[in-house]
């Protein structure tokens, strides 16, 4: 990919460069294959029917809420779990009846797995000794990998004496030792607290660059998922609901569930009384005025559809714009100060509670508005999506 | 963190220092009252008597109630106290190379039986630490339950079993698998069946504590790095089953290298154990003294590997 190619693309993020985007080339050959991968536990479904292609390079993260089949799909591309249907593939090859030792996987679990009566050095080259590599390469392979998450000057101590931040990264360097084509996370930064884990998500993304692995996380933090991924999978009860870059997931959720889990979101409901190619006009007694979205949508006369509104799209002020469109009345309730921006809640004249922030870019911004002020809500017609589901 | 009291700062830096019996000393009243209980059972019901032993083993036999002399004589007329300590005992249990025989021979099947508990053990706590709910539950009470029948009726037991014309004996001619009955009953083979199955529980139960705590996704982690399950089972559970391990090992070892009942009622006249000897010595022979020594070394004999094990699972544990 060249600059200029980089430059071209309107959402281009310089964090998540190295990943060419295969998944836009229709002639791509996936790297992980899901062919209509069911699991079946007795009676209840984890993971149902299905297919998802997953590219060389890519930074893949599963995200969904507890019991949405995220970690089952992941285990089961680790080999611990077999699918009760479908087929995976990775790099071209079936993985039906290929126990986890024989895979070209690594997985770094959840609780790390550190083995405790093993030292760092020891618990590194553990994957590599039962290949077994001579010794001296061993020892090379993980000084240089405990040097590169920068571990190195604790490699004699034993887990239980390490910060639970430096046992991520001995659990990292232990699943990457190995180099496998692909690298299973499953809730990486889970027990970080908040300062360590951005650290991490810029080192994840660092490693990845320099050894070319395929990553596919599993998370349900939909922050880490935005800054982590290339592409995000949403997964609901057992389903991928949504696949996509993580700008296209939260500009143009595909359903009422996606918009909900990914950042927060205002719904209006309403009826299409203006359904043209490319512009539909909805009636809203939520919002009390006509929504205006300049995008088409697929959808019966009438039908009740929603639109999506995320808080920091919208516009906040005392005295009402030019505008009738878009545009919404009511009274702030409450009001969060969060420093960099502040987070009002508005209670509309048909009773709906709208979420807005606004960023505070002036020291007095937070003054400006009151309790029990009569505020004018108003935005864009590419500020908000319609949702048929 | 608050402030901490004197004392319990000092027994954190003991404890620190990894000064492992400062754990049990006690820093505050309360704990020094709940540890007193045990302390003064064992004081009373163990460390006394067996003051009493070491004294009597170095007495003499003597036809007499009791049946042996005493180590002080006080001549009233000339206010003379005589402490009369004979070693004769020890000299002796070193000269007749029958009592060394019996020890050797005692350590060598302890050693023995506890590989074997240990063997058929670890499976069956392996497997009751794998299993769920009332599955586990059921099968821990089966490991359990010949505790709630005697000890001796077990054994008795046992010789129906293993007699000549015993059910084992019979079961195996009704198969055609042997033409006459073997002799079982009166071999060191009874005396190994009947110390496996009796201590069996003692190996299962601590093995059993450690693997059911022991976290499952660390064999996952050794199969993602590649180790076949047999590997993992070597390289993973067993170091970290080791305490447990020791402790089986402990609880079957001590007690069979002094076990009585069973080679006598289940061994031959050639399972030689010191058990038996000791019981011969005071009961037979009614040497109360010789008796006291082959008691007293025996508690030598076994404190040694204690104390060396001890400290090994003391240093496991600390790391």
């Amino acid at each position: 990919m060249t600059a200029s190619d980089k430059a071209s693309r309107p959402n281009y993020n310089p964090l998540t460069k190295p990943a060419p985007e295969l998944w836009r080339d229709p002639d791509a050959t996936p790297f992980v294959v899901f062919d209509g991968i069911t699991k079946k536990f007795d009676d209840f479904t984890a993971v149902d029917n299905i297919s998802l292609n997953i590219y060389k390079r890519e930074l893949f993260c599963l995200l969904g809420g507890s019991g949405s089949g995220k970690s089952t799909l992941l285990r089961m591309l680790a080999g611990f779990e077999q699918p009760t249907s479908g087929r995976i593939l990775i790099d071209g090859v079936d993985m039906a009846g290929i126990p986890p030792w024989n895979r070209p996987v690594n997985m770094m679990f959840q609780s790390y797995a550190l083995f405790p009566h093993l030292t760092v050095e020891n618990n590194v080259g553990f994957g590599l000794r039962r290949e077994g590599m001579a010794e001296a390469d061993v020892k090379r392979r993980v000084k240089d990998i405990l040097d590169m998450v920068q571990m190195g000057h604790l490699a004699r101590r034993k887990p239980h004496q390490l910060s639970g931040g430096q046992r991520q990264r001995v659990a990292l360097a232990r699943s990457l030792v190995k180099r496998p084509k692909l690298l299973l996370l499953d809730e990486p930064l889970g027990a970080l607290d908040k300062k360590l884990r951005e650290e991490t998500q810029f080192e994840l993304m660092n490693i990845q660059d320099e050894l070319g692995v395929t990553f596919i996380v599993v998370t349900h933090d939909q922050e880490e998922a935005m800054t982590l991924a290339t592409r995000i999978g949403v997964m609901n009860n057992g389903e991928v609901v949504q696949v996509g870059e993580p700008h296209d997931i939260y500009e143009y959720p595909g359903s009422r569930y996606v918009a909900q889990f990914i950042g927060s979101v205002n719904l209006l409901e309403g009826q299409v009384i203006v359904d043209e190619a490319d512009e539909v006009k909805i009636q809203s007694a939520d919002a009390g005025c006509i929504l205006h979205v300049n995008h088409g949508i697929s959808c019966a006369p009438n039908q009740t559809v929603h639109v999506a509104l995320r808080p920091e799209k919208i516009q906040i002020s005392h005295h009402a714009p030019e505008q009738t469109e878009n545009c919404m009345q009511g009274v702030i309730e409450d009001i969060a100060y969060m420093g960099s921006l502040s987070v009002f809640r508005v209670r509309l004249n048909s009773g709906k509670e709208i979420r807005v922030t606004q960023p505070n870019f002036a020291r007095d911004m937070g003054a400006r508005f009151t309790w029990e002020d009569r505020v004018y809500l108003h935005w864009d017609i590419d500020s908000s999506v319609v949702l048929t589901v | 963190m608050s402030k901490l009291p004197g004392y319990a700062l000092v027994g954190r830096i003991l404890a620190r220092r990894n000064l492992t019996f400062n754990r049990f000393a006690a820093f505050n009243p309360g704990r020094k009252a709940v540890i007193s209980i045990p302390f003064f059972w064992l004081a009373v019901f163990f460390f006394i008597p067996f003051l009493v032993v070491f004294k009597i083993s170095f007495s003499e036999s003597d036809i007499a109630i009791p049946p042996y002399t005493s180590l002080f004589t006080w001549d009233a007329d000339e206010a003379y106290a005589t402490l009369t300590l004979y070693l004769g005992n020890y000299a002796y249990l070193i000269e007749d190379s029958f009592y060394l025989d019996a020890y050797l021979s005692s350590i060598k099947i302890a050693a023995i039986s506890t590989i074997i508990t240990l063997i058929v053990g670890f499976p069956m706590a392996y497997l009751i630490a794998r299993s769920q709910g009332s599955k586990r539950l059921i099968l821990l009470s089966l490991v359990i339950l010949p505790f709630w029948t005697s000890f001796l009726l077990r054994v008795y037991a046992w010789m129906a079993l293993l007699k000549k014309n015993g059910v084992v004996n019979d079961m195996l001619m009704a198969l055609g698998m042997i033409d006459e009955p073997v002799r079982m009953l009166q071999t060191d083979f009874a005396v190994y069946v009947g110390i496996v199955y009796t201590y069996l529980p003692f190996m299962i139960l601590p093995l059993y504590a450690v693997l059911e705590k022991m976290d499952l996704t660390l064999i996952e982690a050794a199969e993602d790095l590649g180790c076949h399950p047999i590997q993992s089972f070597f390289l993973v559970t067993v170091p970290l089953a080791m305490p447990g391990i020791v402790a089986g090992c402990l609880l079957v070892f001590i007690p069979v290298v002094g076990e009585y009942v069973i080679p006598a009622l289940l061994g031959g006249s050639d399972t030689l154990m010191i058990g038996r000897v000791l019981w011969d010595e005071f009961s037979l022979n009614r040497n109360w003294p010789m008796a006291s020594a082959v008691a007293i070394v025996m508690l030598v004999v076994l404190v040694l590997p204690i104390m060396f094990l001890r400290n090994r699972v003391g240093n496991k544990e600390s790391i």
